[in-house]
């Protein structure tokens, strides 16, 4: 794992919302690093702040604290003019709604190129119907398409042109909010096969944020679970899902209902109390378990945790 | 219990064709659908948007938008069919005291502008005939039973102090506070968080066996159903293609839909292959569907298949399913292979109970 290539840094970030009285802190002191080529996940329950650090990475919202590091080289603050060309084009993001993502009076050729215009990337206008073409094709439309709105579409078809407007910059870092969130059971399945198939084609590193562990653990290399803030379990994801260590991502687990009525129905839920931590006393550190695993505890939760994950429970 | 619930019918839909008018066309949304609904069980019906499911219990509550009407068919509630109703005065009668619904968003089904007491003081008032301090009495005793704790300040406050989870709580309360007989959920989690969610389905569990409600859930969370449902009923295209109970549905569904449903499930799937997805879009019901509906996006699809509409097959006592692959001149299909090892893992549960 160490010696793979790290595309992306995010260093002790912190997000703070409103100033003085209404202060509020999104994100506290959250730090991971993305492996090239790797799937990697961002759990956890609305109002978590897991969108947040997607927008904070794609520099929608303010960083207050803390770096975050692309290729090795600063994206937050003030950056070179060329850097800021260079990641705006690498860095792309898919969104969550499709119905709400796309602009309902533009053709879906300007949805597409739209990028491209931004960024000039492109040497003729015969180029540029090109790239849509292909953007159109590679996410398995027809490139007819091109002339249509998005209201001709189907919720999978529109989630497609989605990909392709971020195809269409040649990315090497895409960030999905909950991309299969509001599609119908049927389709989420083709949209997730997408999603691989474009990995392996075109060498795309992911951000993955959703709140359903089913589709987590099917898609991503790693996980890292986030509550009110803060990154309190992070691993691979097999192993977080067979050995889960924190008791919020116990509990987390637990709750995901599994297609299976017997067990089910037998199954008793984890409840996660915060108030079980004696933080104030003694304050946690993100602390690494055993080889990748990363927990959030105190000294002495980290004797109990340590011994939990060698007996494997 | 098996024997108690085939003998005490609740509800009872026979033949329901429902249609719709549409830009001078006619759609067709039900097509000619019959299921029972037995006393204390909980039902649900599983399909993808689209599939006519919210339509179907929407006719039970006599709620089905101006366009659309009953073409065909019966339902049979205790003395009435609620299929020949006309007015709304007849539907009075039905709708909250005998069949309740708790609807899918909790953010746009309640009033933003009344205290979440007074929403289910007003339904305990009109369905229990309740009045000044006994209905105040009671609102609490409900608000007590769907879990919100400091009752007497949580009745003076608006929706909007209140969680995703607990205004869903709220929902559940003023449906429970008509004391109707079967309650119809409708994807009641969909809108919630996990952890959430597991707290609701569990909740409505309680309250089932608390009130002794019939349940109703439509959702089309495979694992929402394994939690909570007795039977399944799975709709395609306004129809219900198979129905039984959950464990014959998850272990041992025979139509082809029924298997791409659960072969497309993130959690049969093997990291790094590809996930079985559905090809294809589901039928535009304005045409006329000759034949099982599915066909055209059915691998195992024979040539009658396209021809002619399969009737249902009994498999087992409660268990039926809509596939010419069950008529005993159909060659023998297997299951997709990511299905197999999951039924035959499902069929250890069931002998080892």
């Amino acid at each position: 794992m160490a010696n793979k290539e790290r595309l992306l840094e995010v260093k002790n970030l912190n997000v703070t919302f409103g100033k003085g009285k209404n202060k509020f802190q999104a994100i506290r002191d959250v730090s991971f690093e993305i492996y090239k080529g790797e799937t990697f996940g961002l759990v956890g329950e609305s109002g978590s702040g897991k969108t947040t650090i997607g927008r904070a990475i794609m520099r929608i919202n303010e960083v207050t604290d803390g770096e975050i590091l692309f290729k090795g080289k600063r994206i937050n603050g003030n950056v070179s003019k060329d850097w800021d060309k260079e990641i705006t084009q690498k860095i792309q993001m898919i969104f969550q709604d499709p119905m709400a993502s796309l602009n309902e009076r533009a053709k879906v050729d300007y949805i597409i190129s739209e990028g491209l215009i931004n960024t000039k990337k492109y040497k003729n206008n015969e180029d540029r119907l090109n790239k849509v073409k292909n953007a159109l094709l590679e996410v398995g439309l027809l490139p007819e398409f091109a002339s249509r709105f998005p209201h001709e579409f189907s919720g999978g078809q529109r989630q497609r042109i989605g990909i392709a407007r971020a195809l269409v910059m040649e990315p090497e870092f895409i960030i999905a909010d909950e991309p299969i969130s509001a599609l119908d059971v049927s389709i989420r399945a083709q949209v997730l096969n997408l999603l691989s198939k474009l990995q392996k084609q075109n060498d795309l590193t992911y951000l993955f944020i959703a709140h359903d562990l089913s589709i987590v653990r099917f898609i991503t290399d790693r996980t890292a679970v986030i509550y009110k803030g803060e990154i309190v379990e992070l691993a691979e994801t097999e192993k977080l899902f067979s050995n889960p260590i924190h008791p919020y991502t116990r509990a987390l687990i637990s709750a995901v209902p599994e297609p299976n009525p017997y067990k089910e129905q037998a199954k008793t839920i984890e409840i996660y109390d915060p108030s079980q931590h004696n933080y104030n006393l003694n304050p946690p550190s993100f602390v690494e378990i055993e080889e990748g695993h990363f927990v959030l505890a105190n000294n002495e939760e980290i004797v109990h945790y340590r011994s939990m994950s060698s007996i494997g429970v | 219990m098996e024997g108690n619930n085939t003998n005490s019918r609740i509800l009872s839909i026979q033949n329901l064709i429902i249609k719709f008018r549409l830009r001078g066309q006619v759609l067709t949304a039900i097509r000619d659908i019959s299921l029972d609904l037995y006393k204390g069980e909980s039902l649900a019906i599983v399909g993808e948007s689209g599939s006519g499911k919210s339509v179907l219990v929407k006719s039970i509550m006599g709620l089905l938008d101006k366009n659309g009407y009953i073409n065909q068919g019966n339902i049979l509630y205790k003395e009435y069919n609620l299929a020949k109703f006309k007015s709304e005065k007849d539907w009075l009668k039905i709708r909250g005291r005998e069949i309740a619904m708790v609807t899918q968003d909790p953010m746009t089904s309640l009033n933003p502008l009344k205290t979440v007491g007074k929403q289910i003081e007003e339904c305990v008032v009109l369905h229990q005939g309740l009045k000044g301090k006994k209905a105040y009495e009671q609102t609490l005793k409900l608000l007590t039973d769907v879990g919100i704790h400091n009752v007497e300040k949580r009745y003076k406050q608006y929706p909007h102090e209140f969680s995703g989870g607990m205004r869903q709580r709220i929902v559940i309360a003023i449906a429970v506070a008509c004391n109707p007989k079967i309650l119809i959920c409708d994807e009641p989690t969909t809108a919630l968080d996990v952890t959430i969610q597991a707290q609701i389905l569990q909740l409505l569990k309680n309250l089932q066996e608390k009130y002794g409600l019939t349940t109703i859930y439509i959702t089309h969370d495979l694992g929402v159903v394994a939690k909570v449902a007795d039977r399944v009923a799975v709709m395609y295209a306004g129809d219900i293609i198979e129905v039984g109970k959950t464990h014959e549905i998850f272990f041992n569904g025979k139509h082809p839909y029924t298997w791409a449903l659960l072969s497309s499930l993130p959690q049969l799937g093997a990291k790094g292959e590809e996930l079985d997805s559905i090809k294809g879009t589901p039928p535009n019901l304005f045409n006329e569907i000759k034949g099982d509906a599915f066909a055209p996006r059915n691998p195992y699809a024979l040539n009658v298949d396209f021809v002619e509409r399969p009737p249902f097959f009994q498999v087992s006592e409660t268990h039926f399913a809509k596939t010419w692959l069950l008529h005993s001149d159909a060659p023998k299909v297997e299951p997709p292979q990511a299905l197999q090892s999951f039924f035959e893992e499902g069929r250890r549960y069931a002998y080892g109970k």
